[in-house]
């Protein structure tokens, strides 16, 4: 069995405040292997953001990784001092953001940007890195590369800043790219760009990815796996079509069913009643037993762990008791 | 009531002017910059109708909704609710009384609320400002039937903005627009702020409170989801200009205008039915220098010199309307829709 590119073990961050400690990521774990695209998945305030952060060294403090760990091909790097991490970061794991114009220096040309992260990264002369640079920007998709290569950040509109923004993702031909919502500032034709870019290139260059979103769409034409995040725990973990075709959890199932469809002439939506809980009040057991319409008393006495169901995991009590608890809910579902 | 539309749209245009300051101009000699923000914007809404306006950033969709509110003043062109126009100077009187009659909801329910009031206040504001209660005890009674409305408890009342998710703050902001009883609410984005489960919760609100309350929506929104979900007839939007406008159902079965294709087909696939996704091309381009002819023309797969040179006008397409020379002259039929049921050629217009 090969070895995955990124595994996150039982990972919990907590930020100390005046009034207690809040738990922002709670005892999540998972793994992306080489070239797969781990998707993860959740409303605001779950925590995906949260993750990425945290796998990158790039908690903001008070924040802080109070216990798991994290490992890149087998190293631990969540202890890491910020030196070593920070040759980490940009060599071995690229990183793409929300806005492309606050991830692009406004001061320097693209070339130059490009260029630094190259010799930064890679002992070549600045001859080979802005040849290696101009082919990196004609692969994003670039038009007239070696010209545009030393325009400045603002003369690009945003669907092309988030293109140099994957080609300076790449540059130093990392193992894993941890996109956080990386085409959440684009209009959808732009953004249906992005995401088949985003996928050619890092299947060209065998490179795992890490992509954090709020938007299933994105998911489903992109990812392999996903991950769906409530409350900062994993509520389901499986293969994407499984997932987004017959979810176990009853998060997942309320979240798929609220999104508006194309082609369904459904007079209403599905509608998860009240709102995720904040930081400061998550309920005890299961973390959705409030707004879950199967809760028993089991729910609210223990916290679930994930269950394997099928090629997906779940974390919900109603599966423990598998054969009877299946029956049940597959009963019980719309 | 009479069968005409309750809202009549003509030929709205607004335009900008962004030029730099005049000594610039003169020191650099550069020319006065004009941005044509929305032209000759024609539709009409009718009684509990939902009209949506889809289209990207800076297609001119938000400019259109301030205009028919009356937020923003347009360059030339009419807005007529209700027979009254939002625009000419001798019906002042007559506008005065309609505006209590329309309402807007805006697309950040963070900045629409006026953080440093209590909710009572915030909804109570409508009902004081055209008198429409005598005294505090009605006025509470109004108030607390209003949050009921919407979902919310009467109590809530006495906390401020800040105490609620986006999606309860998006409730406080509907319960004032219904405040007034309007007949008529401009929605410019009202869930894009807020999560998916959330943006169920006040989507299937305004679809009760339109059946509840006989309300007509123009609906504002860049999600075709969204959209498909609420509308009725949808217009869409490129560059300032309607390029289709078109029964709901219509648009997504037999979508006429090349835009409005490409924009379907880069909707993300949530069936995994294995669609292929045509890669689209270009982006919207610069508003100050709009290509001439078609403004869709560059990125146009069946652009040909006619789009070039000449504006293509609204024309009747079967049950559309649709801005295109190629569907006018027959050169290109309806588009294959979602749900992949092509339908007879469109008649061409004479």
């Amino acid at each position: 069995m090969t070895e995955p590119v990124l595994s996150v073990r039982n990972l919990r961050v907590e930020f100390p405040t005046r009034r207690g400690t809040l738990t922002a990521v709670d005892d999540v774990s998972f793994d992306i292997m080489p070239g797969e695209v781990l998707g993860v998945v959740g409303e605001s305030g779950a925590g995906k953001s949260m993750t990425g952060n945290a796998v990158i060294g790039l908690l903001e403090p008070p924040g802080r990784i109070a216990s798991g760990a994290v490992f890149l091909k087998g190293q631990r790097i969540d202890k890491l001092p910020p030196d070593a991490m920070r040759r980490i970061r940009g060599k071995r794991i690229g990183m793409v953001f929300q806005d492309p114009l606050t991830s692009l220096d406004p001061l320097y040309r693209i070339g130059d940007q490009l260029i630094e992260t190259i010799t930064t990264h890679a002992r070549v002369s600045t001859g080979v890195a802005r040849a290696r640079a101009v082919s990196l920007l004609a692969e994003a998709g670039i038009p007239a590369p070696e010209a545009r290569i030393d325009n400045y950040p603002h003369q690009f509109s945003g669907g092309m800043r988030q293109r140099v923004v994957l080609a300076l993702a790449l540059a130093a031909e990392p193992e894993l790219v941890i996109a956080d919502e990386p085409t959440t500032a684009l209009d959808v034709s732009v953004q249906a760009q992005i995401i088949a870019l985003l996928k050619r290139l890092c299947t060209q260059h065998g490179v795992a990815v890490m992509l954090i979103t709020h938007d299933m769409g994105v998911i489903a034409e992109t990812a392999d796996r996903v991950a769906v995040m409530y409350a900062g725990r994993i509520a389901e973990i499986g293969p994407v079509r499984e997932v987004i075709k017959s979810p176990f959890h009853p998060y997942t199932r309320g979240l798929m069913g609220s999104i508006p469809s194309l082609d369904s002439e459904a007079d209403r939506l599905v509608q998860i009643p009240g709102s995720m809980p904040r930081l400061t009040a998550i309920p005890p057991g299961c973390a959705f037993n409030p707004r879950c319409p199967h809760v028993f008393a089991r729910c609210v006495l223990e916290r679930p762990s994930l269950l394997p169901l099928g090629r997906s995991q779940a974390a919900c009590w109603l599966y423990d008791d598998e054969a009877a608890g299946v029956a049940d809910i597959a009963e019980a579902a719309p | 009531m009479s069968g005409e539309p309750l809202v009549q749209v003509e030929e709205l245009t607004r335009v900008y002017d962004v030029s730099k300051p005049w000594l610039n101009r003169v020191i650099e000699r550069s020319p006065r910059q004009l941005l044509t923000a929305a032209a000759d914007v024609t539709f009409a809404i009718d009684r509990n109708e939902t009209l949506a306006l889809v289209g990207e950033s800076g297609s001119g969709k938000s400019t259109v909704a301030k205009m028919v509110v009356g937020l923003v003043p347009p360059t030339t062109g009419e807005v007529v609710i209700d027979g009254v126009s939002m625009t000419h100077p001798k019906q002042q009187a007559a506008r005065q009384r309609l505006r209590r009659r329309i309402q807007m909801i805006f697309q950040d329910p963070f900045a629409s609320l006026n953080p440093r009031w209590r909710v009572d206040d915030i909804i109570a504001e409508p009902l004081r400002a055209f008198r429409l209660v005598k005294g505090r005890r009605e006025q509470k009674a109004r108030v607390a039937e209003l949050l009921g409305v919407v979902g919310l408890h009467p109590a809530d009342g006495r906390k401020y903005p800040h105490e609620f998710s986006g999606g309860q703050r998006q409730r406080v902001a509907i319960a004032r627009a219904l405040s007034s009883q309007p007949e008529f609410i401009v929605c410019d984005e009202p869930t894009s702020a807020l999560d998916v489960s959330v943006q169920a919760q006040i989507l299937n609100l305004m679809r009760d409170l339109q059946a509840q309350f006989g309300l007509t929506y123009l609906f504002i929104s860049h999600n075709l989801a969204v959209v498909r979900h609420m509308a009725n007839r949808i217009g869409v939007m490129y560059l300032g200009r309607l390029v289709e406008v078109a029964p709901a159902r219509e648009l997504f079965v037999a979508p006429r205008h090349p835009y409005t294709r490409m924009l379907l087909d880069a909707v993300p696939d949530l069936d995994l039915s294995g669609r292929r996704r045509k890669p689209v091309e270009g982006e919207i381009p610069n508003p100050i220098n709009p290509p001439s002819g078609c403004p869709f023309h560059p990125r146009c797969p069946y652009a040909f010199e006619r789009c070039r040179a000449e504006r293509p006008a609204l024309i009747a397409a079967g049950p559309a309307f649709v801005a295109c020379h190629a569907i006018e002259e027959g050169r290109i039929g309806p588009g294959v829709g979602l749900l992949g049921r092509a339908i007879d050629p469109v008649p061409a217009a004479s």
